[in-house]
């Protein structure tokens, strides 16, 4: 158990030099900008004095080393910067409009791993089978998928054609009000204010982008736990297990998933560095109101305060993830911490 | 690879011999590599080709459905669709090739050194590519492409620094795994360096599993820098890019204009469709194993 | 009470249908042991596979009966079968280690077995799970029912493997090759274990394993299967002292014992006469204080704590221990391929051991010093040529190139009995002892004085095993060169050698002629290793027409 506990520990302080780096990358990326930073967090109106201004405050005539430390200093006062377009804090506006980002990004994630698993599961055990088949096109389709033209296709579709979807524009259509804010997902938060309506009119909007996230993230998990349950399946433990005479569903799923899915976990990791890129896509599709979006109008509008802040903000939530999925992984497996060098 | 080409009395190699063989033996193979022929006479003579100049416009014949004279319709500014996807075609490979070549070599070389030698070279580009892969891997080039400047090699660039941790760490593992293994403990007492052991008797070992890597990257890099066009980075109209393409055509599908989005969206998706075939093939064409 | 007639089973593969086993028929009795026998390949895990009907995806059953107790297994549904797999049949695998559920207790898999078959509940589970570790043997059952596999050793987990087979009180146990893996002395605690409780609780069974000599000493009867066909069946000490069919003739000869001479392994008709073998009396290799530690995550391990030995010119040494007693460190150093924590190692009484491993590459007494390594497959690289692979040492340590080169290669490939045209063939177009002759004809390219022979035969069939041990006593005749053969088999190392080192925990514990050692040791631990090895039956007739080598 000290192994373990010790694993989790060292697991933990990974993070710590990951997070410097993310840093120092994230700083690289401001300083790195073209042309003069300063000019471009004056903004376009400035004049030669403003610059001046703006260059003494954000320390640019500083060495190097100096501006560094500055900018640590600044974000651990949670100092982002200011938005040249929202002129709002940059921390601001991306706590404000991360709950979408999130509510999209989770529900495509649990869709997708609802299909995914039981399709590669099926896959695995009926191998060569039509499922297989299947599973193998939907995987190889899958991941040759440009999301913003699935998104663009699916609006076609069930937006223009069909006329099912309402139009691509943001969370809500504009008839309902926004649900009271508690944990900014709307879904949840909708169902907390005892309102059926708006919920299913957020369920109703959030549908089609949650589905093409999904369908892009569908291809690696299933791929994955075919693969692992494959794996699993020929293993010299399940052959014991039915030397013994164990049921199909224990050997199936009480030995066989069981093992398979701790590379699945591991997989997850990619997956979300995938579907939060992917993320930023989907969201300029759909007038998705996340921090996605929020970049991308960043991007056009130069405001380089407002794309870096972005950028070390995923990398932040994304770390958190993978933390949460190793620590998750160090859980179900009883080998990690174990020594086995 | 092999430094073994004075030796009297080998047959040679065959390479081309054993192409056939690995088309003949797998249908998907051959699919793949037949498409992959298809595009890369689109990049080499599509602009030959093609019935119209892409970057003509025709403000009195815009948006027009596909027809006999515009297979793929046009577009808002009256441009040839068909044209300007066939000739895309060049720009989207060459820069996917390109990163993925990049990728490729610097990976290759770090991680073959760090899984070889281990120690602390290990542990600093193991600290390394962990942080760039603490970064959501596109978001991250969005970020490059922000800071060091809109063009099309910062999206090259970009594409390839992201990809390096996947060859580095796959390298690092297939190197080290051999490390120890009785060829290379051989090969030391056969007299070679350790460098020659590396280079020539346990890298190459490594390539069947890196071809695999090399045909999905290949994918991903193309899918990379059209997202990146998509969002307004990098291409700039009117250049013909698949990634602008889909974004121009976004904007006309509300409407019911498809075809400007569709076909440079499908093109795009039949690329990564034939790069992620072909990587069975391209494993099996530098697999000794699978010489008969 | 089991009961197979005419037994066919094949695989489907890409290359077509397989046949793996081809109409095979035995009958087993109750209380009774049977071996089957067979090299790789030969179909016998498949047969043991098809009895309880879980072949691999691909596997059928062509044609055939299987009777157990009346009841017809081919024909009886998959419920039935889940019910008589385990309860009735059981079986026990080979790595024992990888037949364990990585993620769950044993104490649970045990019970697994148990409430499957309703010989427990919910509230006694435990208990009973207990009472089937102590069954087996294992000390502190209470404590060992709260364990992973990952932190057994072998020789426990595959305890726990025949705990859960015997869980259920099944009349029948199938052993598939259950000690390979396993050292020599866990071999033997391992079988005594199992055949003790087959006997105390009368059950029968059947012994799969590509060890004769295993098979004869624990089974009463024995089936010899070659290419999915049993060739000859009889009373073990009948088919070891007058085998009737040529196979199994060629199998018995080739089963190093006591008592027999390197030539005697070969067919009777390739007894050709053992060149002489006389050790001169000049010091090749002296070995003083050598010493090697490793960093370890929880203090320094000492893998080798200062041995001391020498090697004449010519001399022929063993040296034997069991996994983990340093011989695979010593043998690493001695070729240079690893640097020792202090000691010296004369080499024609210079000091190699300050020459960085890094440098002696580069060393004039590189090509000297070679290996032949454990496992031929791995020790060849697979995008090399047999060709590329020979010439490999040639062109980096001498100066033959061209027609000279390709005399060279070829005149190696001749001594190590490697067929010419075989030469552009790649590793995997290569059969074992193929891939062994390559292995030998690359480590004396250069005619190296000494040659260290790590496990050259661990992974080769008996019969090929026979082969290349003889064509190693030739060489050595033929080229003069002195060895230092590293082996865990002690039978083995007393066919080649004529000084033998028994090290333990990277201690020497006794070394001396290899008559003195192996017939009064001295050493306790030496004494273990000598009495763990299989003893085949006494032959009535002693086969051999001459003293052994040594």
């Amino acid at each position: 158990m000290t192994g373990r506990t010790r694993a989790i520990g060292m697991r933990l302080a990974q993070t710590v030099p990951v997070i410097i780096g993310v840093i120092v990358i994230s700083f690289i990326l401001t300083r790195a900008l073209p042309g003069d930073p300063a000019v471009y967090f004056a903004g376009a109106m400035a004049d030669e004095q403003s610059i001046q201004q703006v260059r003494e405050a954000l320390g640019l005539d500083k060495p190097l080393v100096t501006q560094f430390f500055l900018y640590v200093g600044d974000l651990a006062q949670g100092d982002l910067g200011r938005s040249i377009s929202t002129g709002q804090p940059v921390l601001t506006d991306l706590a404000m409009r991360l709950p979408a980002s999130l509510e999209l990004t989770l529900s495509a994630l649990v869709l997708s791993c609802l299909i995914a698993i039981p399709l590669g599961v099926l896959a695995a055990v009926r191998q060569g089978s039509w499922v297989d088949h299947l599973c193998r096109l939907l995987v190889t389709a899958g991941v040759s998928l440009p999301t913003f033209f699935t998104g663009i296709m699916l609006v076609y579709i069930f937006y223009y054609l069909l006329g099912w979807a309402p139009s691509p524009l943001g969370r809500l259509d504009f008839i309902y009000l926004e649900p009271p804010r508690v944990t900014g997902f709307f879904l949840i938060d909708s169902l907390l204010a005892g309102d059926p309506e708006t919920f299913a009119a957020a369920l109703r909007q959030l549908a089609l982008p949650a589905i093409t996230l999904a369908l892009f993230t569908l291809a690696p998990i299933a791929r994955m736990t075919r693969a692992a349950m494959l794996q699993a399946l020929s293993s010299d433990y399940i052959r014991t297990a039915r030397a013994a005479g164990l049921s199909r569903s224990k050997v199936l799923f009480g030995y066989g998933l069981r093992n398979a899915l701790l590379p699945v976990v591991t997989t997850l990791g990619m997956v979300f560095s995938f579907v939060l890129g992917a993320n930023v896509l989907v969201e300029k599709v759909f007038a998705w109101p996340g921090i996605g979006s929020y970049a991308v109008e960043a991007l056009v509008a130069s405001d380089y305060a407002a794309v870096q802040g972005f950028v070390l903000a995923m990398a932040f939530l994304f770390v958190t993830l993978n933390l949460i999925i190793d620590l998750s992984y160090a859980l179900i497996d009883p080998r990690i911490g174990f020594d086995t060098k | 690879m092999t430094d073994a080409t004075d030796i009297p009395g080998r047959k040679p190699d065959g390479a081309w011999a054993h192409l056939l063989h690995v088309l003949r033996e797998n249908p998907v193979t051959m699919l793949s590599f037949g498409l992959f022929a298809f595009f890369l006479l689109q990049a080499f003579f599509g602009a030959l080709i093609v019935p119209h100049d892409p970057l003509a416009t025709n403000a009195a014949n815009a948006l027009q459905p596909p027809d006999w004279t515009h297979w793929f319709g046009t577009d808002s500014l009256g441009r040839d669709v068909f044209s300007r996807v066939v000739v895309a075609t060049r720009l989207d490979l060459m820069i996917s090739v390109l990163a993925v070549a990049i990728s490729f070599a610097v990976g290759s070389v770090l991680g073959a050194v760090a899984g070889y030698w281990g120690g602390w070279i290990d542990a600093a580009l193991n600290r390394v590519l962990d942080t760039i892969m603490a970064f959501p891997l596109f978001v991250l080039a969005m970020g490059i492409v922000a800071a060091l400047g809109n063009s099309i090699e910062n999206i090259i660039y970009a594409t390839a620094l992201i990809n390096i941790p996947f060859y580095a760490r796959l390298v690092r593992a297939e190197v080290n795994i051999r490390r120890e293994a009785g060829f290379a403990l051989a090969a030391r007492l056969s007299g070679n360096s350790h460098f020659r052991t590396l280079a020539f008797h346990i890298f190459p070992n490594a390539l069947p599993p890196m071809m695999v890597q090399v045909s999905l990257n290949m994918g991903w890099a193309i899918l990379n820098a059209a997202g990146l066009s998509f969002i307004g980075l990098g291409v700039r109209p009117p250049t013909p890019e698949w990634g602008i393409m889909v974004a121009e055509g976004a904007n006309y599908i509300i409407s019911g204009h498809w075809w400007v989005a569709l076909f440079p969206g499908l093109w795009l998706m039949l690329a990564v469709f034939t790069f992620n075939l072909m990587g069975d093939g391209l494993r099996d064409l530098v697999d000794p194993r699978r010489r008969t | 009470m089991l009961s197979v007639t005419n037994l066919s089973v094949s695989f489907r593969t890409r290359r077509g249908e397989v046949n793996a086993v081809r109409g095979i028929s035995f009958d087993l009795g109750r209380g009774e042991t049977l071996g089957i026998v067979g090299e790789s390949g030969s179909g016998k895990s498949v047969t043991s596979y098809a009895l309880l009907r879980i072949l691999d995806a691909g596997g059928t059953i062509r044609a055939g009966d299987v009777t157990y107790g009346g009841v017809d297994l081919r024909a009886a549904s998959e419920r039935d079968m889940r019910d008589i797999r385990g309860r009735e049949i059981s079986m026990i695998f080979q790595n024992p280690r990888a037949a364990l559920n990585p993620i769950r207790k044993v104490g649970h898999q045990i019970e697994d077995v148990l409430r499957q078959h309703g010989r427990a509940t919910r509230q006694d589970a435990r208990a009973k799970a207990i009472k089937a570790l102590a069954d087996v043997r294992i000390n502190d059952p209470a404590a060992r029912y709260d364990a992973y596999p990952f932190e057994l050793s072998g020789g426990m987990c595959q305890r726990i493997v025949i705990a859960i087979a015997l869980a259920c009180d099944p009349k029948l146990l199938i052993a598939d090759e259950p000690t390979t893996g396993l050292d020599i002395t866990t071999q033997k605690t391992v079988m005594d274990l199992s055949r003790d409780l087959i006997r105390a609780r009368g059950m029968s069974s059947i012994l799969i394993t590509h060890d004769l000599g295993l098979a004869a000493e624990y089974c009463d009867r024995l089936a010899v299967m070659k290419d999915g066909e049993i060739v000859e069946t009889g009373i073990a000490a009948a088919v070891f002292a007058a085998p009737q069919h040529p196979y199994t003739a060629r199998l018995v000869d080739a089963t190093p014992r006591p008592g027999l001479g390197l030539r005697d392994l070969l067919p009777a008709k390739a007894r050709t006469p053992l060149p002489g073998h006389a050790p001169g009396e000049r010091t090749l290799v002296q070995v003083r204080d050598l010493v090697k530690t490793y960093p370890g995550k929880s203090g320094p391990v000492h893998a080798v704590k200062g041995i001391s030995f020498t090697i004449r010119e010519g001399q022929s040494v063993g040296l034997v221990g069991e996994s983990g007693c340093g011989k695979s460190t010593t043998s690493s150093i001695l070729v240079r391929l690893l640097d020792r924590t202090s000691g010296d190692i004369l080499f024609e009484g210079v000091d190699i051991a300050d020459i960085p491993a890094e440098r002696f590459v580069r060393d004039k007494r590189r090509s000297q010093i070679q290996m032949v390594f454990q496992d031929a497959t791995d020790s060849l690289n697979p995008r090399h040529s047999a060709r590329q692979t020979i010439a490999d040492p040639i062109l980096r340590m001498s100066d033959l190139r061209g027609a000279r080169l390709t005399a060279r290669i070829e005149e190696l490939a001749t001594l190590c009995g490697l067929p010419l045209p075989l030469l552009d063939r790649f590793p995997h177009q290569l059969s074992g002892g193929q891939k062994a002759r390559v292995g030998i004809a690359r480590a004396i390219a250069l005619d190296p004085k000494f040659l260290i022979l790590d496990e050259p035969t661990a992974a080769l069939d008996v019969s090929i095993q026979a082969v290349v041990l003889n064509l190693l006593a030739d060489l050595r005749a033929r080229l003069g060169m002195t060895y230092l053969f590293v082996s865990h088999d002690l039978n083995v190392v007393r066919l080649l050698c004529d000084h033998v080192i028994v090290m333990q925990g990277g201690e020497i514990v006794e070394q001396g002629p290899t008559a003195q050692v192996m017939d009064t040791p001295s050493h306790p631990y030496t004494r273990n290793l000598l009495a763990a090895a299989p003893r085949p039956p006494v032959l009535a007739a002693p086969m051999t027409d001459q003293p052994a080598a040594q």
